[in-house]
């Protein structure tokens, strides 16, 4: 094993996810301490155009071509597992993304590496990296020792700064050969779904009330529904308001859903799950109502309220139609 | 089409949940186990297929205790044969021990497809379905929300991208799948009916090896400072609307 930090890239119609961005901020860092060198693997097609954005890295690692033209877990984990076994870096850092959570498993399972999930936090202490963890929906952290072996690490996505790696440059690129005896992929790709035509767009909603499992039933989003309109918002979800069918997929925020970035964010009855949190932790202003105070939403709001949903969603409603009443006459 | 669905059991997290006096664990008698919400979306999608093309749904689960009701609530809902897996565990261990074990018996006893919901709570070492399918050298693919079996065995899926996007990727059995939601939402058992099915239904108990891998090095757990962050407003729910609003027109986002 050497002292390297690999960082798996991905990219999206044509960019590069801020994801890749913020584990090469960290990479870059760790590579420092480490005395090692920071290479980063880049599959897709067409990739030129990706190059000059990767120039924190010392080395890129490039396999262009049209079999990598889409993300595909089988093909992918194959040539990047083959290159980890011969490189041995270590540490891999990906993604705790929909790609990266795939090749998390696949690579840990075919390859033997160790791995760590829902990283949030990664620091070289007393010669080793310690890597920290949340679980149970964000209730928990957990403090990981890195064993002294290629390691392979996911980073929820928003967990490191992306600025430290947006690096314009030139690092020098290697191609990524296929080895000749890796076999055919046993997963293709058939074509990309986009959401359905949405009534409202809520990532350019100003202000959004947001729902989660505290609304309990459909019939009490009628509550969310009168406050964002006395609000001139839009009511958005949390993951299993969207999986009970009770709002459409285009108002789900989080990991699978939209990120958002409003003047205001309102969470009734929203636990704070890293994959919510994810979605709108960057809104400018959040206040999170629970019954829970232990609720991990808490922590990323900036005001909070330990309180029933359905009793202050009627209530704050009330009041701000007295307020505009007031400030009518 | 033959299906194994893999059922994990999870803390519920309603309820509390303390750590136990060594700082590196979750004290097991400080939270009630429930099935991963993931899993039973797993055993949904798995029904729905059965449904769709016929074939039979097995469901295995690691006994630590804890997952008897899970597994009779499984064939309550239509699955086919429930296997309750001795592996000589008291607590439900790391994903890469529950995978080694799961990866010795779907090595010798195939199916066509093998379904685990993407993610469990305390996941902290990868999701169980793909490490199952890199120990099997299987595809795998993850956070799933459809899948559908075509003549001829192809099974086609969505499996989620950000911003509400799907990549639909066709996938040769036999393979792993990670399912993040059924296509609707897992059916209900009645009370009665279950607690009928807990005296009558018949699960398999299989003894297998213990797993011998080592699992991560924990240092320590710990919880976030409660409502560290926030700062929390109090008062009747007038008082604390006022507060609301006051803090929404300072920035002139009132109407």
């Amino acid at each position: 094993m050497n002292n390297d930090i690999v960082v798996v890239a991905e990219h999206f119609r044509g960019q590069l996810n801020e994801i890749t961005f913020e584990l090469l901020g960290k990479g870059r860092e760790v590579a420092k301490g480490l005395g090692g060198k920071l290479i980063v693997l880049l599959l897709g097609q067409d990739l030129r155009g990706f190059i000059s954005e990767l120039g924190g890295a010392d080395v890129v690692l490039a396999a262009d071509g049209q079999e990598f033209r889409e993300f595909t877990p089988d093909i992918y984990s194959s040539l990047i597992g083959s290159k980890l076994k011969e490189t041995s870096p270590r540490l891999v850092l990906l993604g705790s993304t929909s790609a990266g959570l795939d090749l998390l498993g696949l690579l840990s399972g075919r390859c033997a590496f160790p791995c760590i999930d829902s990283c949030v936090r990664l620091e070289a202490k007393d010669s080793g990296l310690i890597a920290t963890s949340q679980v149970y929906g964000g209730k928990v952290f957990v403090e990981v020792a890195l064993p002294a072996e290629t390691t392979l690490v996911a980073v929820v996505p928003g967990s490191f700064d992306p600025a430290a790696g947006r690096i314009k440059g030139n690092p020098q690129v290697q191609a990524l050969a296929t080895p000749p005896d890796m076999p055919a992929s046993r997963v293709a790709f058939r074509k990309l779904i986009e959401p359905p035509p949405g009534d409202v767009d809520i990532t350019i909603a100003p202000m959004l009330v947001g729902v989660g499992r505290g609304i309990q039933n459909a019939d009490n989003l009628s509550l969310a529904e009168e406050l964002a309109a006395a609000l001139g918002g839009a009511v958005c979800a949390s993951r299993p308001v969207i999986d009970q069918g009770w709002l459409p997929l285009t108002r789900q925020v989080g990991k699978s859903g939209m990120r958002v970035k409003p003047k205001l964010y309102l969470a009734f009855g929203i636990s704070g799950a890293p994959e919510h949190l994810e979605g709108m932790k960057q809104s400018e202003m959040i206040i999170a109502v629970n019954t829970d105070p232990n609720a991990p939403i808490f922590s990323a709001a900036h005001y909070g309220v330990v309180a029933d949903a359905l009793d202050l969603l009627p209530a704050l409603t009330e009041e701000i139609h007295k307020t505009s009443m007031k400030k009518a006459s | 089409m033959n299906i194994a669905v893999v059922l994990k059991q999870v803390p519920d997290l309603v309820e509390g949940l303390e750590i136990d006096v060594s700082g590196k664990a979750v004290d097991p008698s400080s939270v009630r186990y429930i099935l991963s919400e993931s899993d039973d979306h797993a055993l949904e999608e798995a029904l729905i297929i059965k449904e769709h093309v016929g074939g039979r749904v097995e469901v295995f689960s690691l006994d630590t205790g804890e997952a008897k009701e899970a597994m009779v609530t499984a064939l309550a809902k239509g699955a086919d044969h429930a296997v309750m897996v001795n592996a000589g565990l008291d607590s439900a261990p790391d994903n890469h021990t529950a995978a080694q074990v799961f990866a010795s018996i779907f090595r010798d006893k195939r199916f066509d497809l093998i379904l685990t919901g993407v993610r469990a709570i305390d996941d902290m070492d990868g999701s169980l379905g793909g490490l199952i399918a890199g120990f099997l050298d299987l595809p795998y693919v993850g956070l799933i929300r459809k899948v559908q079996v075509e003549a001829g065995g192809t099974t086609l899926i969505e499996k989620e991208y950000p911003g509400g996007c799907a990549a639909e990727l066709a996938v040769t059995p036999p393979a792993v799948l990670g399912i993040q939601a059924a296509e609707r939402p897992p059916r209900y058992v009645p009370i009665t009916r279950l607690r009928q099915m807990m005296k009558t239904a018949s699960v398999e108990e299989l003894l297998v090896a213990p797993a011998t891998l080592q699992p991560i090095g924990v240092v320590r757990l710990f919880k976030p400072e409660e409502g560290a962050g926030a700062v929390m407003l109090t008062g009747s729910l007038e008082a604390i609307s006022q507060q609301v609003i006051g803090l929404i027109a300072e920035r002139h986002l009132l109407r």
